[in-house]
């Protein structure tokens, strides 16, 4: 069966050439030009992945994402100008899966649909094991291993590898972080800055040039998906 | 009026002491005479300071070869002189703890900043340096006449009581008249000759023992008044009856500055307010200028002196007087007694006697003028009338010959007495056109013509018929009082005409003040009015941020104005006080600058130069006419920083909106186009023939449009820069519309685009090219807004203009939005994507450019806009 793909965009040419890379990757393709006809596409069919632009001429695209939740929890990729990061995290806050900044090439934007449409799968199914050879975390178990040895994380550390190995590929929003990893909420920004540091001089090669744990700028970090 | 309530400090009480706890100190050496030993007390402290590791510096010590003294300045630092005045500037760089400055009352060099010492002493103590001086007593303002009197020598050199009121401490230095003498008979004190002649003169034993006293009495006078600050401040009652208050009254003549001082002493021991005021009655129209001078010198005396003052209006000066006295409270009065004969007194009344008879609880006191001996005028008084020139007495024999003319052939009818009557007629037009002794020139030689031509015995002065006699006695008699009547007809006439052109002037000034709209219109109003009322020169600086300035305006293109020059005027900007030539601060420039105040701050400076010195009452116009000036340059200032930050708020607001116009109508193509090509790219062999040909005619279209943007953004940024230099010349119109519908047809994607043109239309003055895309824009628009119809370009004439119409049959134009359409960025909230609000802008900016006009409506038969392009005809001359 093929996966069916909502495309929401009021700009005929990116469009044109989503429908053509989705209807290319076997994806049905419908597509809407404003928020009002998305709105009337969601209501009357489920779909399992929606492309969506936050400046829509009638509205925020991102108001499509609770509604898409409750008809069949697709993944989701916002599509969002380079400049409005506060835009870009709401709407990851609120349920989006992953962004993607005009311009953008084919490639990327395909590798991010992949991620969220596995990470929607995974959520589904066990814990999994992250293993590349050079670092293994098993999550069932509560093992963290980095080249056979144990890196010694501390609880909060092992609370933040947790989600960030159970999102791999995706981006996690500092909100988000602070939400899941932390117990009391006057945590900030600054303090998981703080964390992710020690935990990347704990699991990275080089914690200069970070291979795992990637900063997102203004918005969060992102776990590298196995290769 | 009601009295303060002094039982509690008043707020006046504890704000003069909190501004004292800033201001430096001043400690004052006070002595009896030269060589009673002030600068060597003062240099004995100084040491005594220093050894406590104080900061003491000497700005300027007089030792006059003493040697005591000289041998106390050893190891003291002490300012070399500049130009043999103190430099003050050094002091106030050097800013000491201490600054020793000998004699106080010393007068400055002509050229330093201040005339007075006492006024650098002041600048000293504003920087917070504290400062220790001498003084002699016979300096004091308001015991000169007492000193001039007992000593018969009259000080020039004179300090304000107030700077000796405001001292912080005094210090008297005593010495017993004896001692002094032999002081003076060792040598210690001048030089052995000058000491000789000084010991003759001066250095009596009398007068020393009276300086003595006068010395004493004011220190202790001194300690009274630090007593009673302090008791205020402590918010201690009055000891006193409180609420005595004096007033003097003050007139233009010779002895009035003696009864100000007079008074001025009676209020100091009688711890009394004193108030110094003058009636202005219709006599103060013909006060000559000398006298006018004298008069607001007095009353600035009587600032000086601390008094308050106040120039009242009335035409009787005792009833006024009194009228205002009861108002302020005033306990007593003093005035002076001119002294006049009992004659004129009965005649005219006198002023000092209506005092006295309507007085009621109020004490008059009357000090006898002339019973302290007073000094000459140092400016020569000018006659009230003009004085008589030759022309006068050429005039005047001419007249007597007219009339002697005149009266030959009526000498046969009518009685000689008779004739006088002629030659009273010349006088009377002698006095009016000439003045006074014009008038009475012309009546002596009338009186000796007449008696010579027409009177018995002929070709004599003398007189045979007692008729005749009495003719010419009463003729002289007439001559006389006419001249005098009608010489003064003529002051008042002048004094009017005077009166009447500064009223002119002002009214002239203020009229053009309410029309000006910028700081320096205000400002030339002002210099070319003053230029013209002084006959001077004239600048008019404006305030440029806190404390400088800059020349707004001047009345003649060659204005030179040295670094001094700037000085001042900067001066007078930062103080708030008049500088140069005349003034206080700073005479020796050329130059006067003026504050022009207003309430709240001083909006600039007005200089004025001339040969001569402005008069005072010259000065006072100048005054009135900067005031006038001053609310307009401030008012014009305001509103001139009012249009800047709204000009500035929209530059602002159109560089945010081409910002994020730039963001989302480049990147948008460009979305498109990456996204396309990487598409094309990584699936080329997924994609189906049509689909990577919907791709690829997406890039086209694409890069069209960002074309089309970029293209746009250019000719609005060559509008802004003045680059597009239109060729006007004739344009046939209907070519013009028939080639954009064609190009149009292109790009509009199947929709009709219709012409409408009428037959054989006249040429239009325009430029070819400019038009061309002026009309594409418009067409453009209409086939971007409207989402479907035909669009249709019409052409007509209407009288002697060419109307090219853009129809459209979209919803037209959203009320509201017709005046904001041709703004730039302006998009319709309406209208569909893909426009760049610039199109409508750049056809403005066109249209502009070649002298057309465009408008924009909705059409009235259907839904739908028409936006007119409207050009002149070109018609052969």
């Amino acid at each position: 069966m093929k996966l069916r793909a909502l495309v929401v965009d009021d700009e005929a040419a990116i469009r044109r050439f989503l429908r053509s890379t989705l209807v290319a990757e076997e994806f049905d393709v419908v597509e809407a030009d404003s928020l009002k006809t998305a709105q009337v596409l969601i209501a009357g069919a489920a779909f399992d992945l929606a492309v969506l632009d936050l400046g829509l001429p009638d509205g925020d695209g991102a108001d499509l994402i609770a509604p898409l939740g409750r008809a069949g929890a697709p993944a989701i990729i916002v599509l969002s100008a380079l400049d409005d990061e506060p835009r870009k995290v709401a709407s990851l806050d609120r349920g989006a899966d992953d962004f993607v900044s005009k311009p953008f090439g084919v490639p990327e934007f395909m590798a991010r649909v992949r991620a969220a449409l596995r990470h929607r799968v995974k959520m589904q199914g066990a814990l999994p094991i992250y293993d590349d050879g050079r670092l293994m975390v098993d999550l069932s178990r509560r093992i963290v291993r980095v080249d056979g040895a144990d890196p010694k994380l501390t609880p909060r550390e092992y609370a933040l590898l947790h989600q960030l190995v159970v999102h791999a590929g995706k981006v996690l929003t500092h909100h988000h972080l602070l939400s899941k990893a932390w117990a009391d909420s006057d945590a900030d920004v600054q303090a998981l800055r703080v964390h992710v540091r020690h935990l990347r001089q704990k699991i990275e090669a080089s914690p200069d040039a970070p291979a795992y744990i990637r900063t997102e700028p203004g918005v969060g970090y992102r776990f590298s998906e196995l290769p | 009026m009601t009295e303060p309530d002094e039982r509690r400090p008043s707020p006046d009480a504890l704000l003069q002491q909190a501004k004292a706890e800033h201001r430096g100190k001043l400690k004052i050496y006070l002595g009896a005479a030269p060589g009673v030993g002030k600068t060597f007390e003062m240099l004995s402290d100084a040491r005594k300071r220093r050894a406590e590791g104080g900061d003491v510096v000497a700005g300027v010590i007089e030792t006059h070869g003493r040697a005591e003294t000289l041998a106390l300045t050893d190891g003291l630092e002490i300012l070399p002189r500049r130009m043999q005045e103190m430099d003050l500037d050094a002091l106030l760089a050097r800013k000491p703890q201490v600054a020793l400055v000998d004699e106080l009352a010393h007068t400055n060099a002509e050229g330093s900043r201040h005339p007075k010492r006492w006024m650098d002493v002041d600048e000293l103590l504003n920087a917070g340096i504290d400062v220790w001086s001498t003084l002699n007593v016979q300096h004091i303002e308001s015991l000169n006449d007492v000193v001039a009197r007992i000593t018969h020598i009259r000080v020039r050199e004179t300090l304000p009581d107030a700077v000796l009121e405001r001292a912080d401490e005094v210090e008297l230095v005593d010495l017993t008249p004896d001692e002094l003498i032999k002081r003076l008979e060792q040598g210690k004190v001048y030089a052995p000759e000058q000491a000789q002649r000084a010991l003759r003169n001066y250095f009596v034993p009398g007068n020393l023992a009276a300086l003595r006293e006068l010395a004493m009495r004011r220190a202790a006078d001194r300690i009274d008044e630090q007593v009673r600050g302090l008791r205020l401040a402590q918010g201690e009652t009055l000891p006193w009856a409180a609420g005595e208050r004096l007033l003097v009254c003050v007139d233009e003549r010779e002895a009035s500055p003696e009864i100000v001082r007079h008074a001025k002493r009676r209020a100091d021991q009688a711890k009394a307010q004193l108030l110094a005021v003058h009636v202005e009655t219709g006599r103060s129209a013909r006060l000559t200028d000398v006298e006018t001078a004298r008069l607001s010198e007095t009353l600035r005396l009587a600032e000086r002196l601390g008094a308050e003052t106040a120039t009242l209006p009335g035409d009787r000066v005792a009833d006024t007087l009194l009228v205002y006295a009861r108002e302020q409270n005033v306990t007593q009065i003093i005035v002076g007694k001119a002294r006049r004969s009992f004659l004129f007194e009965a005649m005219f009344g006198s002023v000092v006697r209506q005092l006295i008879d309507r007085a009621g609880a109020v004490a008059v006191e009357i000090v006898p003028e002339g019973a302290i001996q007073t000094t000459k005028a140092h400016i020569s008084l000018s006659s009230p009338w003009p004085a008589l020139t030759t022309r006068g007495v050429a005039e005047a024999i001419v007249m007597t010959a007219v009339a002697t003319a005149v009266c030959w052939p009526l000498d046969e009818w009518l009685k000689a007495s008779n004739l006088t009557l002629i030659y009273l007629a010349a006088v009377l037009a002698s006095a009016l056109t000439r003045g006074l002794w014009a008038g009475l020139l012309t009546g002596i030689a009338s009186a000796l013509a007449f008696n010579w031509f027409y009177t018995d015995p002929r070709h004599t002065f003398t007189i045979n018929n007692p008729d005749n006699v009495l003719a010419v006695l009463a003729f002289s008699g007439a001559a006389l009082i006419v001249s005098l009547l009608a010489a003064r007809a003529r002051q008042q006439t002048l004094a009017a005409r005077s009166e009447a052109r500064t009223s002119r002037e002002l009214f002239g000034l203020s009229r053009m003040l309410t029309t000006v709209t910028s700081e320096d219109d205000a400002a030339s109003a002002l210099a070319q009015y003053a230029a013209r009322a002084f006959d001077a020169e004239c600048a008019v600086f404006a305030r440029v941020g806190l404390a400088d300035i800059r020349q707004a305006s001047s009345s003649a293109m060659t204005l030179a104005l040295t670094e001094n020059d700037w000085a001042a005027a900067r001066w007078t900007m930062q103080k708030g006080e008049a500088t140069g030539r005349g003034a206080d601060t700073l005479p020796g420039v050329r130059w006067l600058f003026v504050p022009l105040r207003t309430k709240r701050l001083v909006a600039g400076v007005v200089g004025v130069a001339r040969e001569t010195a402005l008069t005072p009452s010259e000065r006072r116009r100048l005054a009135g006419m900067g005031d006038q000036a001053a609310s307009a340059m401030e008012r014009a200032h305001v509103a001139e920083a009012l249009e800047q930050s709204r000009v500035e708020t929209e530059a602002e607001r159109l560089r945010s909106t081409m910002l994020a116009s730039l963001s989302h109508d480049l990147r948008t193509p460009i979305a498109g186009i990456l996204g396309a090509a990487s598409s094309l790219r990584a699936y080329a062999g997924r994609h189906d023939a049509e689909t990577q040909a919907n791709l690829l005619s997406s890039i086209e279209t694409e890069a069209a449009r960002m074309q089309r943007y970029v293209h746009k953004l250019l000719d609005m940024t060559r509008l802004d820069a003045g680059g597009v230099k239109p060729r006007i010349e004739a344009v046939d119109p209907a070519d013009a519309a028939a080639s954009v519908a064609a190009r149009v047809g292109h790009a509009a994607e199947g929709r009709p685009v219709v012409t409408d043109i009428e037959p054989s239309l006249p040429f239009v003055r325009a430029d070819a090219g400019l038009l061309d895309q002026a009309l594409f824009n418009l067409t453009e628009n209409a086939l971007l807004h409207a989402a479907s119809g035909p669009v249709t370009l019409r052409v007509s004439r209407i009288g002697r203009e060419v109307r090219f119409e853009v129809v459209d049959e979209g919803n037209g134009l959203p009320a509201g939005e017709e005046a904001h359409i041709f703004d730039r960025f302006a998009r319709s909230a309406s209208a569909r994507r893909g426009g760049t609000g610039l199109g409508l802008a750049i056809v403005k900016g066109f249209a502009g450019l070649m002298g057309g006009k465009i408008e924009a409506r909705n059409r009235t038969d259907r839904p739908g806009a028409v936006f007119s392009l409207i050009f002149p005809v070109d018609e052969p001359l």
